[in-house]
Formats: structure tokens, C-alpha cells, sequence
């Protein structure tokens, strides 16, 4: 065998990759990990204790929770049918729909607020729509509350949920259908006790994503509502940003229990993954 | 069949929510007036204009384009031959580089945005490097995924043995044989990259300000002032993105076929 490699070449290439890791994403993490139990007297929980003790902030996690896992769930259930319909067409019609889909997922923050304020804001499009058809209870929709909020989110989940869900569609093989079909099941009977139940790791899976993804979201809400709007996200955006208010030690815990939220929601979908991995 | 139709109902749906903001928005950047009316009064490239001949849109561009295409060029000196050496020489440390994938894909900017001015603030660093620092780090998940993908296509470490009995430099054998092998997996994954962090926001906005003022931040502060101006940007946004994502799908489509082969 040929000597592969020598180690001097082996730290060459790659300690600058390391160095970065830890500079720009390790090292502020643990930081912040660390800070957020620190104060000037060394440790202490009082940030912790001052972050669930606040109703304000409390108030922030429940809004956050809701508008994600509702937004998931919607975005699930839409794309879960939208994608049976789509593994009908021909493998030309497919990939269009999936450029088109990766298009819309660039399609987000701030340029995606402001597209809803041209169909939805004061002076939107179909503001003025409902408005002359004289739909009472839709024309006072207002965009910068929490149902924009939704519809924002539902928007930036759907790509995510199509790519995600698209693989996982496509590991069910035609074959199934057919022997399943033979044994004289109904494709109502299929989906119920094979394809589902095959898919819901997956299913299960893409939920958590879709869940993490709209509880880490920032820009859409802070360009539709400033810092109006009461969510997790936003909150940690006013304590860091704010010149006079700033209070980064708060940030840091409420930054870390928004982490935990995420990290548990990830951790809850593989457990339930292998559970049922180990039923079928 | 009822199902059927129903599926496609949700399909219609889909397609109709994503396109419909995209096409009003392009709409709007053309529209004199849009008030009062359901349609536009009339179609103008006034707004356009004025947003070309606006000194401090193009520098925004020029910042964004010079931020975001720096990283991408930072993350292929430095990412890719770490990858190619743990792939090729260390396959069992492999694991390490896909949880480092997932730790960076799944923390939100929110939070990486406090870990980073914690620890810079106070050292005096241009803040602006730690952003293009972390956006480097950032778009580690898109450059291995692209790398990866062409090198599972090609036994690389077969190629590179034979390239070094014949007397070939390991370096000759990388630029000349490696990299042809892994180009358009890896353009792919470049372009993805620079689309990515063209629209960020949280981290430049959290963590610089207006300090560096990027498109999106330009954008953000049109969004009150200019409706119109506003959506003169979002189209170039979109028409960018168009680009990207068709030489995107192009170069995936090509990088397949070469599988084929």
C-alpha cells in the first residue's frame, strides 16, 4: 500500500476548517452557554429564575410554540396531499415542481413579509378585494397580528415540507401497491395500513424540522410587526440589540432555553421514530 | 378517484399560495398606483430606475454580493480539502463532519447571533468579520452535501492511487483529477451557498447593523419608507434567485448524468 498520508499534511488541511468551527460556531455557543450562569459574583441562576418568572417572556415561548407547531402541522397536512398528487405526474413535471418549490424556499424574511403587505397589508390587494365584495369579517383581517403571522409561516414551511416529504413518498414502492391491490386491498385500505404507517418516521421526522425551523424564524416577524409582535425570537432580537436596554445575560438564557425547546422537540421525534420502527 | 381530485385540490393549493405573492409583488414593482384598485393603474419603469440610479442601493448590492460570494470562496479553500482529506484518508471520523452538518443546519441565527456578540464585543474585532466567519461556517451543511454527492458518484480514493503510482503529486492528482470529478456537484452547492446567504438577515442585522448595510437591510428600511422602491428590490431579489436556482437544477441534473455513465 502507498503511504497515504503524512501527518504534517493532515494538520495542513485541517486546522483551518477546525479553527473556524470552533471561532464561529463552537466557541459563542458554549460561551453563551456558560454566561447565561454566570453573573459578577460567579454562579448564579437568577437569569434563569428572572426569565421564567416573567409573564412577558413566558408569554413569548407560548406564541412561539403555537405558531410553529400549528404552521407545521398545516404545512404537513397540505404538502402530505399535495405530494400524492405530484408522484402522479410524469418525471418531467416532477422536477419542475421541485425547481419551482426550491425557488420558493429563497423565498423568505424580509422580501416574503413584504410580499404578503402587497396582498394582505392596509392597502393590499385582496384588502381591498374583500373590501369592495364587502366580506365583512375577512376584509378586517389584519396582517400584523397573529393570523398574518401564520400565513407568513405556513408560507416559508411549505417548501421545506415538500423536500422533505418528497423521499420519503418516493421510498414506497410501486410493487407494494400492486401485491397489496392483488390481495384484494382498496387503496384507501393501503394507505392506512401500509403506506402510512411505513411513512411515519418520516412523517414524524419532518414535523420536528418544520417545528424547529418556524421556532428559530426572526426576520419575517420582526420585518412584518418590529418588535410589536410577542415571540421567542424576537424577544432575544430587542434584549441584544437594544442600545440602552441591551441585557445579553438575559438573551443568553432565554437563547439557551429556545436551544433546549428545539433540541428536546429533535430528540422527542427520534424516540417516537424508533418506536415505532421497532412496532413494525 | 374522489381521493384523487382531492389530492389535486391540495396540490392546486400549494402551487397557487407559493406563486401568487411572488407574481404580485413582481407586479407591484411595475405598477404606477395600486391603491384603490384591484389591478394597477398602469405600468411604468419609473421605480426601477430609480432604484438603479439610487448610489446606495448598488453599493448594498455590491456589499452583498462581496460578503456573501467572500464566504463561499473562504468555505471551498478551506471546507473542501478538509472534507476530500476525512473522506478519503479518515472515513471513520466521517460521523464527526455530518454531526457538525446537523449542529450548524439546525441552530437558528437568533441564537448563534448571542453566542457571537458575547464573545467579540468586547475584543475590538470589525464585527463584520465575525459575521463572515460564521456565514463561512454557515454554509458548511450545503458545501459537504455538494461535495459528497460527486464523490459517491466516483471511487476517489481508487483514482487518487492510481494518479500516485503513475508518479503524480497528491496535489496534481487533487486539482487535476478530484476536483474535475466533484466540479459541478460542487458549483451546485456554491451557488446554493451564495443564494443562502444573500438572504440573510439575522446575523448581519443583529450582529453589524446598518454599519454594513446588505440588500436585505436596504430592503428593511424601504419597507416603511417606499412600498414601490421596495418591491423594485424584491424583484431583483427574485430574479436572482431565478438564475441561481435554474443553473442549480442544471448543473444537479448534469452532475447526475454523469453517474450514468
Amino acid at each position: 500500500m502507498i503511504v497515504l498520508i503524512s501527518k504534517r499534511q493532515t494538520v495542513a488541511w485541517l486546522s483551518p476548517f477546525l479553527v473556524l468551527v470552533l471561532l464561529f460556531f463552537l466557541v459563542p455557543l458554549l460561551y453563551m452557554l456558560i454566561t447565561s450562569f454566570q453573573n459578577s459574583d460567579g454562579f448564579t441562576l437568577a437569569q434563569y429564575q428572572s426569565v421564567l418568572t416573567n409573564d412577558y417572556i413566558l408569554q413569548g415561548f407560548t406564541n412561539s410554540i403555537t405558531l410553529s407547531v400549528i404552521s407545521a402541522v398545516i404545512a404537513l397536512i397540505v404538502t402530505l396531499f399535495a405530494v400524492y398528487a405530484i408522484m402522479r405526474f410524469s418525471e418531467p413535471v416532477r422536477e419542475k415542481i421541485l425547481i419551482l418549490t426550491n425557488l420558493t424556499s429563497n423565498f423568505s424574511g424580509i422580501p416574503l413579509a413584504f410580499a404578503f403587505i402587497v396582498l394582505l397589508g392596509n392597502s393590499g390587494l385582496f384588502t381591498l378585494l374583500f373590501d369592495k365584495w364587502g366580506i365583512g369579517t375577512l376584509s378586517s383581517f389584519s396582517l400584523y397580528s397573529w393570523g398574518g403571522l401564520l400565513l407568513i409561516y405556513i408560507y416559508f414551511q411549505l417548501p421545506l415540507a415538500l423536500m422533505l416529504l418528497y423521499p420519503i413518498y418516493d421510498g414506497i414502492q410501486q410493487q407494494w401497491k400492486e401485491a397489496a391491490a392483488l390481495l384484494g386491498a382498496s387503496t384507501w385500505q393501503f394507505w392506512m395500513k401500509i403506506g402510512v404507517p411505513v411513512m411515519l418516521p418520516g412523517i414524524v421526522g419532518t414535523f420536528s424540522v418544520l417545528f424547529a425551523n418556524a421556532m428559530g424564524a426572526y426576520a419575517s416577524a420582526y420585518a412584518l410587526t418590529g418588535s410589536n409582535y410577542n415571540l421567542v425570537a424576537i424577544r432575544i432580537g430587542s434584549l441584544i440589540k437594544g442600545d440602552i436596554f441591551a441585557q445579553p445575560e438575559l438573551a443568553s438564557a432565554i437563547a439557551v432555553i429556545l436551544a433546549v425547546t428545539m433540541v428536546t422537540a429533535m430528540l422527542l421525534s427520534e424516540w417516537s421514530i424508533s418506536k415505532t420502527r421497532r412496532k413494525l | 378517484m374522489k381521493k384523487r381530485g382531492f389530492a389535486d385540490l391540495f396540490f392546486l393549493l400549494l402551487v397557487v399560495y407559493l406563486v401568487l405573492p411572488v407574481v404580485a409583488t413582481m407586479l407591484y414593482a411595475f405598477a404606477t398606483n395600486w391603491n384603490k384598485t384591484i389591478m394597477p393603474e398602469g405600468l411604468t419603469f419609473k421605480w426601477l430606475a430609480t432604484l438603479f440610479q439610487d448610489a446606495e442601493f448598488i453599493q448594498a448590492f455590491g456589499r452583498s454580493v462581496l460578503l456573501s460570494s467572500g464566504a463561499v470562496v473562504i468555505a471551498l479553500l478551506v471546507i473542501v480539502p478538509a472534507i476530500f482529506v476525512i473522506v478519503l484518508y479518515f472515513p471513520k471520523y466521517e460521523k464527526w463532519i455530518q454531526m457538525a452538518v446537523v449542529m450548524v443546519y439546525s441552530f437558528p441565527g437568533i441564537i448563534l447571533a448571542v453566542g457571537l456578540i458575547r464573545v467579540y464585543s468586547k475584543f475590538g474585532v470589525p464585527m463584520i468579520l465575525v459575521v463572515l466567519g460564521a456565514y463561512v461556517v454557515g454554509i458548511l451543511p450545503y458545501i459537504y452535501q455538494g461535495t459528497r454527492n460527486s464523490l459517491r458518484n466516483v471511487d476517489a480514493r481508487q483514482l487518487l492511487d492510481a494518479a500516485q503510482l503513475l508518479g503524480v503529486s497528491k496535489l496534481q492528482a487533487f486539482t487535476k483529477i478530484l476536483l474535475p470529478t466533484v466540479y459541478p456537484g460542487l458549483f451546485a452547492g456554491a451557488l446554493l451557498s451564495f443564494s443562502v446567504l444573500f438572504g440573510e438577515f439575522v446575523l448581519i442585522n443583529l450582529v453589524v447593523g446598518s454599519r454594513f448595510e446588505t440588500v436585505q437591510i436596504y430592503l428593511m428600511k424601504k419597507l416603511n419608507t417606499s412600498g414601490h422602491i421596495a418591491s423594485a428590490v424584491v424583484l431583483i431579489y427574485i430574479v436572482l434567485m431565478g438564475l441561481l436556482t435554474f443553473a442549480i437544477a442544471t448543473l444537479t441534473k448534469r452532475s447526475k448524468g454523469a453517474t450514468n455513465l
